[in-house]
């Protein structure tokens, strides 16, 4: 099948622009990368099938219509896009909310661990020190009356 | 059997409640869940002996031939007593022991309930899988019985330790079962020990299942875990160190022994340097530390730790004769064990320590205890007319008889001997003798230590029971050898066969019992080295191997986890996409699949929108206005619905266009609240860097579809869909009946996605789960007030300034116009451009309208439904046209076409895949109205109390 160039670039512009924004740390750009994710990928299904009239039986002849497969799987595209945006959003929202911006911050936890890393320390040091008084507890019960 | 042991289960999980109830009285009633089972086995002995065996089999898991086969042979049914019998006793003991005040009684009674019942279930099954469940099964429960004061370190410490160690090996146990069993094709014993492999694959086998049982037997080198095991309650000690868990190692190994050991080849070899060595080796270490132990319940530890090793080698020697000395051993350890246990809890309770360096003169203040002690402690040193000394003088006979390696360990054998009588007296007279001046003793503590009488008194009764039962078995030894010959009849016997006995008159055996005894008694007199640091009671033994090695295994996990895991979502998706770029980028560089032609475009019109969304993308990255960026992104959209157009494909246009324009919608629903522009960070070096990988990543996918398009030369297979869209989806669409018919499942998992994106969407915004009805159409408006043209039923309740009449006007005309081709579009989908979801999005945009138009309160009256419940029922219409097809005789999904004529409508042509299409029309209009209603509405009134809170800010 011949390629057509310009959907090539449509493809390549589309997935460059949607990563570049979605490497960000606002929230917003993540989803309007995503959506121009979602963009650049039905161009890339479209590209498959060659342009043609609408598959439609008795509209067109068989031999003019155009591959009616990538439509449908495009379709299904469409919509979950929607649905991922909405629920991208909804979190935007919420983190503005909570914390009064929308960037995607470092998890807390992860930043411990990495810090104990750079210590050369084992996870068991802060549990030993909060548990010391404990271990001086004896183990035998103390005597009844 | 099997009620037996769903018995445990049902009283474990009844125990919390009971002990709530009746306090520690209810281990009473426990007691009888362990006591069933020692009946049981009780009551089947002539079955047992008469046939060999009990079995009972039911399949269970078949694909991997799992089966619950329960099978009851000698030495499971010895088990089972000991199991059974020592547990119900324990049991009993704990009803006494414990106060009504110890915290998580409950939880305990439980656990050790459920402890007794695996450990049952571990002994009786026959199959080797559900035998491992089992195993893991007392592993857990051990753990939470080690772990009981949770708030005690050492103990929390011991528990994981033993945790850790056991299951270690009980993987490695499992690879050696699922060898064995492959190659048997069964993984019930009594077949694969007929059907073992031979060489190299069953000594792996071997030595894997070996790691298993010796780790869970606390045999050298995994011993440390069991003395560190009895930060455990007493109880638990002497349940854990007689007769369970320990003793599943030591089961599985006699229960092995008869089959392997005649394997030959390097099996048996390997088998035999492992169990002897590691049992010898453990028998001497166990008795050395134990020595120099002043805990007295370390003490027994050690010694169980001793008694293992001693257990382990003799079982696994392989012989008749030996393993009838094993298995009396066994059955004596079970009863001196558990018996002496209980007499250090009493001790412990009664006078508040287990320092032997603190206890003076009990043996005057407790004769009683002391007896019961006594007799127990003659069995564990072997002097006549124990069971013990049955057993010992057994193992004697036995190994001088079995060649030169019977001799070698003999010898081993003998020195541990003489190491637990030492420590055997070393216990009596720690325990109970009277000490003016004990070197390393505390000066002040002299004369005899206070004893609590009514303790001693309230608890003797178990271990005393346990004890005499121990005498009963010495004397009655005839009896006991004809109970468990059958168990060493699996081995071939040549020449006459030994029998336990207490008398067999003057020999090696009776001159080696004496010549031990003295020896113990020697050594205990000169006295050990007690090493350099004398041990403060209660702590846990140290065990820096393992603590070495979990050092190194949290250092490298913290490591590992600090290298992978930044916390960074860009780090994250910087990674993934550089896989991607790294992949595909080399497979293209390297492969080089670029033949195919290029041309420059299709039609130059299709130009026209590609340059469009093109400059639309690139400046969107760029937008420092959430508007502006918001704005472009959705140039793209429309400018891709323009190329749809072109490419012949009107529904994906007019799907496409909707979606657009819902989508915008809704962004500029949430902008409006958050800052106008993007929080700018100083990020040049990073700015670049995304450039550089979004760039990368668009190159590789533009090139990848060059080369996929360039690679369809196959006919596709969509080939002879417009015949078939026709014929069997009784509609001319072909894109309608690929969504309905064709590929009905991919829509149904879509439409799934929908509710779960609409129910997550709506639980985030509202915060409260009793706010969720808020999804509902809430409170009506109020009416509106006459004399002015009502164009909106809740226009009024907007705010004069925003208020357009214009808006409401066209609002007012259009909406029902709207609906109604949402309407038409849906059920003409089938044979023009729509469906469901066009349809569904026409409709949605109708109540975006009314809601952009009117507020909240015109969408609760435009739409007075619960959003949950639109999307509930499309689901179910959806789910239901496919259950329906498959109720009636066809497959799920499956469409048919009814033609059928009907007065004024005339010709009417239905297929069923219409009322699928209805489902996914309702869905998509749950979904907006659900995001209408918590991005909309929701937020509105988010605002409306932000404000009103700064207004009273100010006022105050």
């Amino acid at each position: 099948m011949k390629v057509s160039l310009i959907m090539l670039v449509a493809v390549g512009v589309l997935f460059a622009a949607g990563v570049t924004l979605l490497l960000e740390r606002t929230l917003t750009r993540v989803l309007l990368g995503v959506i121009l994710l979602g963009n650049g990928a039905n161009v890339l299904i479209l590209s498959t099938a060659m342009p043609g009239d609408p598959p439609i039986v008795g509209a067109a002849a068989p031999g003019e219509m155009t591959d009616p497969l990538p439509q449908a799987m495009i379709l299904t595209a469409i919509v979950i896009t929607l649905g991922m945006t909405a629920f991208l959003l909804a979190l935007a929202y919420r983190s503005w909310r909570l914390v009064g911006h929308d960037e995607v911050q470092d998890d807390i936890e992860d930043r411990r661990i990495m810090a104990m890393a750079e210590r050369d320390e084992g996870s068991d040091a802060a549990d030993a020190d909060a548990d010391a008084d404990d271990a001086d507890r004896d183990v035998t019960r103390a005597v009844h009356p | 059997m099997l009620i037996v042991l769903l018995a445990h289960l049902a009283v474990a999980v009844a125990a919390p409640p009971l002990v709530r109830w009746l306090g520690p009285r209810a281990f009473y009633l426990l007691a009888g869940a362990p006591l069933a089972a020692a009946a049981w086995a009780a009551a089947h002995t002539n079955e047992v002996l008469g046939t060999g065996a009990v079995e009972w089999t039911h399949p269970w898991v078949r694909p991997i031939g799992m089966s619950l086969a329960l099978r009851v042979d000698t030495l499971s049914w010895l088990m089972v007593l000991l199991v059974g019998g020592i547990g119900a006793l324990v049991l009993v003991y704990c009803a006494q022991y414990f106060d009504a005040d110890e915290p998580d009684l409950g939880r305990f009674a439980g656990v050790f309930v459920a402890f007794a019942g695996t450990m049952l279930g571990l002994v009786v099954s026959d199959d080797l899988l559900l035998l491992y469940v089992f195993w893991e099964l007392t592993t857990v429960c051990s753990y939470l019985l080690i772990g009981h004061s949770v708030t005690n370190r050492p103990s929390r410490r011991a528990a994981l330790q033993a945790l850790v160690v056991t299951t270690a090996g009980g993987l490695a146990m499992l690879v050696g079962i699922v060898m064995l069993g492959e190659h048997a094709g069964s993984y019930r014993w009594s077949e694969v020990a007929d059907s073992l492999p031979g060489g190299w694959y069953l000594a792996t086998a071997i030595v894997l299942i070996l790691l298993g049982a010796l780790s869970k037997s606390a045999v050298f080198p995994f011993s440390f875990w069991l003395p560190a095991a009895m930060a455990a309650p007493t109880p638990v000690s002497a349940y854990l160190h007689a007769a369970a868990m320990v003793k599943a190692g030591v089961f599985l190994v006699a229960q092995l022994a008869p089959a392997v050991t005649v394997a030959g080849g390097p099996a048996a070899t390997t088998w035999r340097v492992v169990v002897l060595g590691a049992g010898v080796a453990t028998m001497l270490y166990g008795g050395w530390v134990a020595l120099r132990q002043y805990d007295l319940k370390l003490l027994l530890a050690y010694g169980t730790v001793s008694q293992l090793g001693l257990l382990i080698a003799v079982l696994g020697a392989g012989g008749r004769d030996v393993a009838v000395a094993g298995a009396a051993m066994l059955l004596a350890h079970a009863l001196f064990k558990a018996a002496l246990f209980l007499v250090v809890g009493i001790v412990d309770r009664a006078t508040g320590t287990r320092d032997l360096r603190r206890l003076s003169g009990l043996g005057r203040r407790a004769p009683a205890l002391a007896v019961a002690a006594g007799l127990a402690a003659a069995s564990m040193a072997g002097i006549p007319p124990m069971i013990g000394f049955v057993g010992k003088e057994a193992i004697f006979v036995a190994l001088f008889d079995a060649g030169v390696t019977g001799r070698v360990v003999l010898a081993g054998v003998v020195a541990g001997t003489v190491l637990t009588v030492a420590y055997t007296l070393r216990f009596m007279w720690g325990a109970f003798a009277s000490k003016a001046a004990v070197p390393g003793a505390d000066p002040g503590v002299g004369a005899a230590t206070k004893v609590d009488r009514r303790v001693v008194s309230a608890l003797l009764a178990a271990p005393m029971l346990i004890a005499l039962t121990g005498v009963a078995a010495g004397i009655a030894a005839p009896l006991v050898d004809r109970l468990l010959s059958p168990y060493a009849d699996r081995f071939a016997a040549t020449g006459p066969v030994y029998h336990l006995g207490l008398w067999h008159g003057p020999g090696v055996a009776l001159g080696l019992s004496l010549l031990v005894l003295v020896l113990g008694a020697l050594l205990f007199r000169a006295g050990v080295p007690t090493g350099r640091r004398p041990a403060r009671v209660g702590d846990v033994p140290a065990s820096s191997g393992y603590d070495r090695l979990m050092a190194v295994v949290d250092r490298t996990a913290v490591e590992v986890t600090g290298a992978t895991q930044r916390g960074s979502l860009p780090f994250y998706l910087g990674v993934i996409l550089l896989v991607l770029i790294a992949a595909a980028g080399t497979v293209l560089a390297v492969g080089r699949p670029f033949g195919e032609p290029v041309q420059l475009w299709e039609a130059p019109l299709h130009a026209l929108p590609v340059a469009v969304l093109v400059v639309a993308a690139v400046v969107a990255t760029a937008a420092r206005r959430r508007l502006t960026a918001v704005i472009l992104v959705g140039v793209t959209g429309y400018a891709i619905a323009g190329l749809f157009l072109l490419y012949g494909a009107p529904d994906l246009a007019l799907t496409q266009f909707l979606v657009e324009t819902v989508t915008m919608v809704m962004l500029v629903l949430v902008l409006r609240r958050l800052p106008t522009h993007f929080s700018e960070r100083p990020e040049v070096r990073t700015r670049w860097l995304r450039v550089a990988v979004g760039t990368a990543v668009g190159t590789v996918m533009a090139a990848m579809a060059y080369v996929a398009v360039g690679a369809r030369t196959a006919i596709p297979v969509s080939v002879d869909f417009p015949e078939l869209a026709v014929s069997f989806g009784g509609g001319r669409n072909i894109v309608n009946v690929i969504l309905v018919d064709i590929r009905a499942w991919d829509t149904m998992g879509e439409v799934s996605v929908l509710v779960a994106v609409a129910t997550g969407v709506a639980s985030l915004i509202f915060r409260r789960a009793r706010r969720l009805h808020r999804r509902g159409p809430g409170s009506l408006p109020p009416k509106p007030p006459d004399g002015e043209p009502v164009w909106l039923m809740a226009g009024h309740t907007v705010a004069a300034g925003r208020r357009s009449t214009m808006l409401e006007v066209i609002t007012r005309l259009l909406f029902h116009a709207i609906v109604l081709l949402s309407v038409y579009l849906l059920f003409t989908g089938h044979n023009t451009p729509g469906g469901g979801f066009t349809g569904g999005l026409v409709a949605a945009l109708a109540l975006v309208l009314r809601y952009l138009a009117g507020g909240r309160h015109e969408l609760s009256t435009a739409a007075p439904v619960d959003a949950g419940a639109v999307l509930g029922a499309g689901l179910f219409v959806a789910v239901g046209t496919g259950v329906g097809a498959m109720v009636l005789g066809g497959q799920v999904l499956q469409s048919a076409i009814l033609d059928f004529h009907l007065p004024l409508l005339g010709h009417t042509h239905v297929v069923t895949s219409t009322l699928f299409d209805i489902g996914v029309y309702l869905i998509v209009v749950g979904l907006v109205l659900d995001v209408l209603r918590s991005l909309g509405a929701e937020v509105d009134r988010h605002q409306d109390a932000d404000r009103k809170a700064e207004q009273t800010e100010e006022m105050a």
